[in-house]
């Protein structure tokens, strides 16, 4: 039975699919990701800077991921451009368009361009083929490479960055928003969704990022760099206790309260979302990785057991900032906006927002990211010897 | 003076002008002058028996899909003291009317919903590119060839109005029959209506009975702490309606 209770007819089919769930999800992790590499850069805490280059290519393989669940979403995806051309200026959607441009065009592709752009010249010279190629075309005609071109580089690279923290608060920030200013929908309205979206964003990235370093050493044959994994790991931990705070104090806020959609949004948690929301999100998701990761900075613990628990507390972040969009955005249209019924979600397998779909949308930054890795190194050492 | 190649440069951004002129343009109909109304509709729960006719008659005049609805008509049974747990139905919409009910004590009534046309309407504010706005005579209405089908407008509705339409793949909502109040008539569903329980209403004809109406009567709005500025008015509306 679909449906408990009482629904408006036209409430019963469910509006925004698991793609609208990927699409906040993988939007945060560009934010994260990005306001981790700001650390290095901004804040000097020299100890992450093993992390700064891929923390960038990470952002940006997302950030070229992140519009297309939206695309795929569209009735009519071959009038999505209308939303540049003719915006609606009252819009949180319409505006988000422009802050993502800004977000790639201003932020992120600049500073990835200006961090390499040293290298892509060298490579531009050594390398032969399509490569020489690419690297030519990656140039853009600035082939100058002098210490004062470096220094100009370096210090706007700088100011970008600088501009960059808060357009990444802005960016996802402002997917919070899309949900928090819908006054129709008690789950969503809330004035603290977008500060709760940025700081689960930074958490996400932040794990997403740990996990691609850990990874990526492994497959590298290198030694993990355990003072830089220990820096932030315990950065995740901060963030995640703000997080979880603000997502505890919504909570608190709508218990003590108890308006007329109270009711409702109890009962859901305790049956339609009790797995996904109690079991995946707040347990397995939040309070695993807070304890395990702050009994890391209480006890002395083994280097390797911590490599592993570092590992375990980012997939589980990862899994349960994923639950914690699916229950905004899936858990936001279970209910009536009568608060007097229930209906449920069918995830398909195939269609055209369907798991298979929403789970390539989940591994093409991967992809991509594996593409950008080889052609932008992030490691020196290693992109000194391809230039040879 | 303008060259031949000023006038090359201008062309796409003149059509580009063109194209937002246009979107958001409500048909006309000869002899209408839309700034000389105010549209909105009057319900008065006391006279409406539930028979689903309206239903029909916005099925059929605006080619509603199966399964989807511009208007339906909701059952409450409020037992005694129940006011925040009503038991609701509308089976199909109400399209075929109801059976009997099994309800025992406290009261029954019927609801019948459509858009309300709200003056500070949520779906209008939410849409990315204005494809769902507001004639001048107070109607919202949804541009078909405009609307990218992104379902915000759906989300942001308060009152279930909106579905999108399985074929166009667009959003879809009650015009109020836009093409038919601009010639003179009234709405589908008004004309159908076997017990006068829908009115169409001219808030700003001094001459329209509402005016009396309003003076006289206990009315309201759905949903009024949402401050959406809701046109459809209810009269006798009980508390327990949501």
């Amino acid at each position: 039975m679909p449906v408990e209770g009482f629904m408006y007819p036209n409430e019963i089919e469910l509006q925004w699919s698991v793609l609208i769930v990927v699409y906040p999800f993988v939007t945060g992790l560009v934010a994260g990701a990005f306001i981790l590499a700001s650390l290095e850069r901004i804040f000097h805490v020299a100890a992450v800077k093993p992390t700064y280059r891929l923390a960038l290519l990470t952002a940006l393989s997302f950030l070229l991921v992140a519009p297309l669940p939206l695309q795929l979403h569209l009735g009519r995806p071959e009038r999505s451009l209308e939303m540049y051309l003719t915006p609606h200026t009252s819009s949180p959607m319409a505006m988000f368009g422009f802050v993502y441009l800004w977000y790639l065009m201003a932020v992120i592709l600049l500073e990835v361009w200006l961090d390499y752009r040293h290298e892509i010249v060298l490579l531009s010279q050594s390398t032969t083929g399509w490569r020489r190629l690419i690297y030519r075309v990656l140039t853009l005609g600035s082939s100058n490479i002098s210490e004062g071109a470096l220094r100009v580089d370096d210090k706007v690279g700088w100011v970008v960055t600088l501009i960059g923290i808060p357009s990444a608060f802005l960016l996802h920030g402002y997917v919070g928003f899309i949900f928090g200013t819908v006054k129709a929908n008690p789950w969503w309205s809330s004035p603290l969704m977008p500060v709760v979206f940025i700081f689960s964003a930074m958490v996400s990235g932040i794990a997403i990022v740990l996990l691609v370093y850990m990874a990526m050493m492994k497959i590298r044959h290198e030694p993990i760099d355990m003072r830089c994994v220990d820096t932030v790991a315990q950065y995740l931990l901060y963030t995640f206790i703000i997080d979880f705070g603000l997502e505890m104090l919504d909570l608190i806020h709508r218990i003590s309260v108890a308006d007329e959609s109270f009711r409702s949004l109890d009962f859901m948690i305790h049956t339609r979302l009790f797995f996904s929301q109690v079991v995946l999100q707040i347990a397995l998701g939040t309070l695993v990785p807070i304890l395990t990761l702050g009994l890391i900075q209480i006890f002395h613990v083994p280097e390797k057991v911590r490599r592993m628990a570092y590992a375990i507390c980012g997939c589980l972040t990862i899994i349960g900032i994923f639950a914690m969009r699916w229950n905004v955005v899936i858990g936001g249209q279970l209910f009536s906006k009568s608060f007097l019924g229930y209906t449920t979600y069918k995830l398909d397998l195939i269609s055209r927002e369907g798991e298979l779909v929403a789970a390539g949308l989940l591994i093409l930054p991967f992809c991509i990211l594996a593409v950008l890795m080889k052609l932008l190194p992030p490691w020196p050492e290693r992109q000194a010897a391809s230039g040879d | 003076m303008i060259t031949r190649r000023k006038l090359l440069m201008l062309l796409p951004a003149a059509a580009f002008a063109w194209e937002y002129v246009l979107a958001g343009t409500p048909e006309t109909a000869p002899g209408f002058n839309r700034n000389e109304h105010w549209w909105g509709m009057l319900m008065d729960i006391t006279k409406c028996i539930g028979c689903g006719n309206c239903v029909r008659a916005c099925a059929t005049e605006n080619h509603v899909p199966d399964g989807y609805f511009r208007t339906w008509v909701e059952r409450y049974h409020v037992a005694d003291w129940h006011q925040e747990t009503p038991q609701v139905d509308s089976p199909g919409g109400g399209k075929n009317g109801f059976p009997p009910s099994t309800a025992v004590g406290g009261k029954n009534f019927f609801v019948p919903k459509l858009c309300n046309h709200c003056v500070d309407s949520p779906c209008t504010q939410v849409c990315p590119v204005g494809a769902t706005f507001h004639t001048p005579d107070g109607v919202v209405l949804v541009d078909d060839k405009y609307c990218l089908g992104c379902r915000y407008c759906i989300q942001a509705c308060p009152y279930g109005c909106r579905f999108l339409n399985p074929t166009s793949h667009t959003a879809e909502k009650c015009s109020l029959c836009y093409h038919r109040i601009t010639k003179g008539l009234t709405t589908a569903c008004c004309e159908n209506c076997p017990t006068g329980a829908r009115q169409l209403v001219d808030l700003k004809n001094p001459a329209d009975p509402i005016h009396e109406f309003l003076k006289t009567h206990s009315v309201q709005v759905l949903k009024p702490h949402l401050a959406t500025g809701a046109k459809v008015f209810y009269n006798e509306l009980d508390g327990s309606v949501r």
